[in-house]
């Protein structure tokens, strides 16, 4: 059976390309009700990776999974698996298996033969299906309950056999349709991590869809930022956090301040904004697009600190909040412009006035701001 | 009950529902009443020991007994059985396909008016499709000179169709077509996905499909009537002529053993619905 892991044959090469998109676009019905849920995709998932889809509800994320499975055909542009056209291809002739969101199991049979179903569909003989299903159940853990059936089983317990089911014929691409929306919290963040170490152990390329940042920003190698069925930015968890290139993203991403502005003058990548409260500011500019004008200006929270005396601030604001965090305080301020600003303050708050109307300074770390595409 | 300002209630207070409408239980004691009081009567006197329907003397299986000895009742009973069972195979495998294409393929033109084509045959009054059977018939059989019981059951398949049609058609909607994806996800062609994964999943719903096409069959008259040709009685067709010479107590057994088969069937079929909601 072809359960070699992949990652030993092509470490020393550079990652291919285990998927590639090009212009894809995807449309559901007709004249009026015509939606377009994938609007001209272009994306390269590389072998071995652990590859993300974030966005919000409705943003097209199922629906190019569906499209890579095979289950749905696209309106135009094409798909190929490592550098072969698989577009036209029907879902059973591609090395792709899935996680359903809802898991899917066959509800007529039990754990053993969900897991061994894709073998059998291949025509394996019988010995080797079985070895290999008792060393998938071992994998995640269910080796007890191979013969119960699948409605006995917890939500988590279903979402194993799900994923053993899935990696059994060790498929070239595994997609995740938000594997983990149905658990509870805690029992999240541990198939959090054995996915993450189940990608690693069995060498397989990973798609995961998921709405929640922060399982996204832990998980992935690479993270696609979708909007509207189109791809907004496509990085490693740091880019996409440090580096949004798009309102969106950056909004979308973790907490930050966004504030308006006008460039008044740049010199290499740095750019003299200034706010609407009349302070200037150096920030980064995006790698593409320098231009001057109004713009829109970035900050996360954890890039700011309460100026300590007679410290330069950058930016001045009336105390309105506090928000204990644990870890950190979050301060809330109001920026002379109206503007709200989320300032978190990690060390100790001594010798701050954290009175509500106490007047801040602010300062920004080198590097903390930037200027949005 | 202890002394209260507030004045209590002359009854404890009820869900509201229907059962709580004054004259619920009597009209409901009616309806039962007017549904099972004639058939009570037939059975309770098809044991009893006398020629009269009306008088009851003593218990006895007499009735059944000569009933079994009864060349025409017994030849009758083997027709009507041959008859429905190649109609409930030929009807329910047409059944299946007709709400397989209907559910399982992308929506295509016209499938609301494939629909009501296949549900149809409910609407029209048997008496008219029984003649148009006839009509049709009549002329296949000059044009070929071929004759015998295939006519007879070929009706019966057609009428059978709408009625396994529906429980089959109920049971695939509930189906999510997501497990047939995943059949073909784990590389089962589309003949591997029906077989493994459809086809077991839809059991219960072409049992109940057959068993309705069954009774159907078995009860029909109208049509028999017309298409079943000298030698082709099956059994409604001989109490129906037996009783123009009067009801004797041998047509009761017989009807009685035709209660009984509808009966255990019904419940059968409510034993595999009951499994199917699992
Ligand atoms: N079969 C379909 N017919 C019509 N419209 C569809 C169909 N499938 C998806 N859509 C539409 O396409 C868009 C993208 O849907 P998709 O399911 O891909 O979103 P998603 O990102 O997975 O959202 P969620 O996070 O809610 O699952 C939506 O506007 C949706 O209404
Ligand atoms: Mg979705």
């Amino acid at each position: 059976m072809s359960s070699r892991p992949a990652h030993a044959d092509h470490q020393a090469q550079d990652r291919r390309n285990t998927i590639s998109a090009r212009s894809l676009v995807k449309t559901f019905g007709h004249g009026e009700t015509r939606v377009t849920a994938l609007d001209n995709i272009d994306v390269d998932i590389r072998e071995n990776e652990f590859f993300t889809l974030l966005g919000p509800s409705g943003c097209g994320k199922t629906t190019l999974l569906r499209l890579i499975a095979g289950f749905e055909l696209p309106t135009g542009g094409t798909i190929e698996l490592e550098g072969k056209d698989i577009t036209a291809l029907p879902p059973h002739l591609r090395p792709v298996n899935t996680v359903f969101q809802n898991y899917a199991l066959f509800p007529h049979m039990t754990v053993a033969e969900n897991v061994g179903f894709g073998l059998k569909m291949l025509g394996k003989p019988s010995g080797d299906i079985d070895a290999r299903v008792k060393k998938m159940l071992s994998l995640v853990q269910l080796e007890a309950m191979a013969n119960r059936r699948t409605d006995q089983l917890s939500g988590g317990q279903q979402q194993r056999v799900a994923l053993a089911r899935a990696l059994a014929p060790a498929p070239k691409v595994l997609l995740l349709d938000e594997p983990l929306a149905a658990l509870d919290l805690k029992l999240r963040k541990n198939m959090q991590l054995e996915l993450k170490s189940l990608q690693h152990e069995t060498g397989i390329t990973f798609v995961f869809v998921t709405h929640d940042q922060e399982e996204a920003l832990t998980m992935s190698d690479r993270i696609a930022v979708m909007r509207d069925g189109a791809i907004l930015q496509i990085g490693s968890p740091k880019d996409i956090y440090d580096r949004p290139t798009h309102r969106f993203v950056a909004d979308f991403i973790g907490d930050i301040n966004i504030f308006e502005g006008t460039v008044e003058s740049t010199e290499g990548n740095q750019a003299k904004v200034r706010l609407r409260d009349g302070e200037t500011v150096l920030a980064r500019m995006p790698e593409a697009g320098t231009s001057a004008g109004s713009c829109a200006l970035a900050v996360r929270p954890e890039s700011l600190r309460i100026a300590g005396p007679g410290e330069a601030a950058a930016l001045e604001g009336t105390l309105e909040n506090v928000v204990y965090m644990g870890a950190a305080h979050n301060l809330h301020l109001r920026l002379g412009s109206g503007e709200e600003l989320v300032v978190r303050h990690g060390g100790s708050t001594e010798g701050i006035d954290l009175s509500p109307g106490a007047q801040l300074g602010v300062v920004i770390a080198p590097g903390g701001a930037r200027v949005l595409a | 009950m202890a002394e209260t300002s507030v004045p209590t209630p002359r009854r404890a207070p009820r869900a509201r529902d229907l059962k709580a409408m004054p004259g619920f239980k009597t009209i409901g004691w009616a309806c039962i009443f007017a549904l099972y009081m004639p058939l009570a009567v037939l059975i309770i006197f098809s044991f009893n020991d006398n020629r009269s329907v009306v008088k009851w003397t003593e218990f006895s299986l007499r009735w059944y007994e000569a009933a079994l000895e009864n060349d025409g009742i017994r030849n009758a009973a083997w027709v009507s059985v041959k008859v429905a069972a190649v109609a409930t195979i030929f009807s329910t495998i047409a059944a299946t396909m007709a709400a397989l294409a209907t559910t399982r393929t992308a929506a295509f033109r016209g499938q609301g008016l494939a629909y009501g084509i296949i549900n149809q045959p409910l609407m029209i009054p048997e008496i008219v499709t029984a003649i148009s059977t006839l009509s049709l018939f009549s002329l296949v059989k000059q044009a070929t000179g071929v004759t015998g019981i295939g006519y007879l059951m070929a009706a019966h398949t057609a009428f059978c169709i709408p009625f396994a049609f529906m429980p089959i058609r109920a049971r695939l909607e509930d189906m999510t077509l997501t497990l047939e994806q995943a059949g073909a996800d784990l590389y089962a062609t589309p003949w591997q996905s029906f077989r493994y994964i459809t086809l077991p999943l839809l059991m219960p719903g072409i049992l109940a499909g057959a068993m309705l096409a069954f009774v159907v069959s078995l009860d029909d008259v109208i049509i028999t009537l017309m298409v079943a040709g000298p030698g082709e009685t099956t059994l409604p067709i001989f109490i129906l002529g037996a009783l123009r010479r009067g009801i004797t107590p041998e047509i009761n057994a017989v009807s009685t053993v035709l209660v009984a088969v509808s009966v255990i069937l019904v419940i059968a079929l409510f034993l595999v619905q009951g499994r199917m909601k699992k």
